[in-house]
């Protein structure tokens, strides 16, 4: 069948969409590809960071500023949930568990996602920071795990990598917007980079987990991230004429999220996701 | 007249009309409307709202007061002319085999 003969708006079933079938890496390394311990730990790092954004942005869904915007962050949050159902799927090869296994049935110390994930949504402007941060890191992770020795992370990133393109260029643009709009947005934006920056430290910590796996070519290493992040962080604060804190004065959070070390913010989040797939296990809609 | 958001607290965003080529060959065709602040959102707003299920290859944007219509009360001046001349229509000609898209 050729493009042109789908209907874009036909019938969608569940049996056409086969969930199973989606996930990016599916067969990249053979049927039923099985990490190992340390390459579990490390996706599940990754899809926690996917599943706890993809949770944040929909919340966004009927408050968006406008109706344009809340789609937009809805099909965002969308494409980071298939991420982290993706790197979740794998995680759980390790122990015989499952993507909502991983999503449900762990609590608060065991998720492995960085600080700035879990940060709250804020107004606006908060959000954009967050994405734009992010979404700067995720790009450039992305693009150099895509080249991974393990073939299923490899096939994961690639596909992300896309995906993950189109978020920093809107958060780029609307960083760029709010900081040249009125003196309130402006005003916001300002607040919501420096109340975010102290977060972005953590994305770049390196581990034992981490050094062990990328001396194999199968992790990136997140230190060797953080020259090309700050190239383009500053390049476009530069042209929002925002400037970052600095100096002595300027905080940064200690971090401690990959070591299941979380702040306030994580507990009530993960009570909403957890609450109706705990009251009603195994149930299916 | 173009307004500039967040001018007046009632003012939302200019209107914008989407048109999405759905592939390589075909012409971009009118798929709705969207609001946005400037034309380079506009093509993102596009992207989200009417390319999110595999819709169409490129996307093109308009300011909908940029475009001119035809009077709505001169139907009769603008569409009566053509009727009843069916030699317009070129349905005398037979298709090449394999041609698609006519």
């Amino acid at each position: 069948m050729s493009d042109a003969d789908i209907d874009p708006h036909g019938e969608v079933t569940v049996d056409r969409l086969a969930l199973a079938d989606e996930f990016a890496g599916a067969g990249a390394a053979g049927e039923g590809a099985v990490a190992s311990a340390d390459v579990a730990e490390y996706a599940l790092r990754l899809g926690d960071d996917a599943l706890v954004l993809a949770q944040q942005l929909g919340m966004w869904i009927a408050r968006a500023p406008e109706l344009e915007e809340d789609v937009a962050l809805g099909n965002i949050a969308l494409d980071l949930l298939g991420h982290a159902r993706s790197l979740l799927h794998y995680a759980g090869t390790e122990s015989g568990r499952s993507e909502d296994d991983l999503a449900y049935w762990r609590d608060e110390p065991d998720w492995r996602n960085a600080w700035i994930f879990e940060q709250p949504n804020g107004d606006f402007a908060h959000t954009i920071a967050r994405q734009f941060f992010v979404a700067t890191y995720l790009f450039e992770l992305y693009g150099d795990l895509s080249s991974s020795t393990d073939p299923t992370l490899a096939a994961i990133a690639a596909k992300s990598m896309k995906e993950v393109d189109y978020h920093r260029d809107h958060a780029t643009q609307w960083v760029l917007r709010l900081a040249g709009g009125t003196d309130e947005s402006r005003r916001r934006m300002i607040t919501a980079v420096a109340d975010t920056w102290p977060y972005v430290d953590e994305l770049f910590h390196d581990d034992e987990l981490v050094e062990r796996l990328a001396s194999d070519g199968v992790a990136v290493l997140p230190s060797s991230l953080r020259e090309r992040f700050d190239e383009i962080v500053d390049q476009v604060l530069a042209e929002a004429e925002i400037e970052l804190p600095t100096g002595r004065t300027a905080f940064i959070a200690s971090g401690g999220g990959r070591r299941g070390r979380h702040t306030e913010h994580l507990g009530p989040l993960l009570a909403e996701m957890q609450v109706l797939a705990r009251q009603h296990p195994g149930a299916s809609w | 007249m173009m307004s500039t958001p967040g001018e007046t607290g009632t003012e939302s965003w200019p209107l914008w009309e989407v048109f999405v080529r759905a592939n390589r060959g075909l012409s971009h065709v009118h798929v709705g409307s969207l609001h946005a602040p400037d034309s380079d959102m506009a093509v993102r707003n596009a992207r989200d709202l009417y390319t999110r299920r595999n819709e169409g290859v490129s996307i093109w944007v308009v300011p909908a007061d940029a475009i001119t219509t035809s009077d709505p009360d001169a139907k009769g001046a603008y569409f009566e002319s053509p009727a009843g001349k069916n030699y317009r229509h070129a349905v005398y000609y037979t298709k090449s085999e394999g041609v698609k898209h006519l």
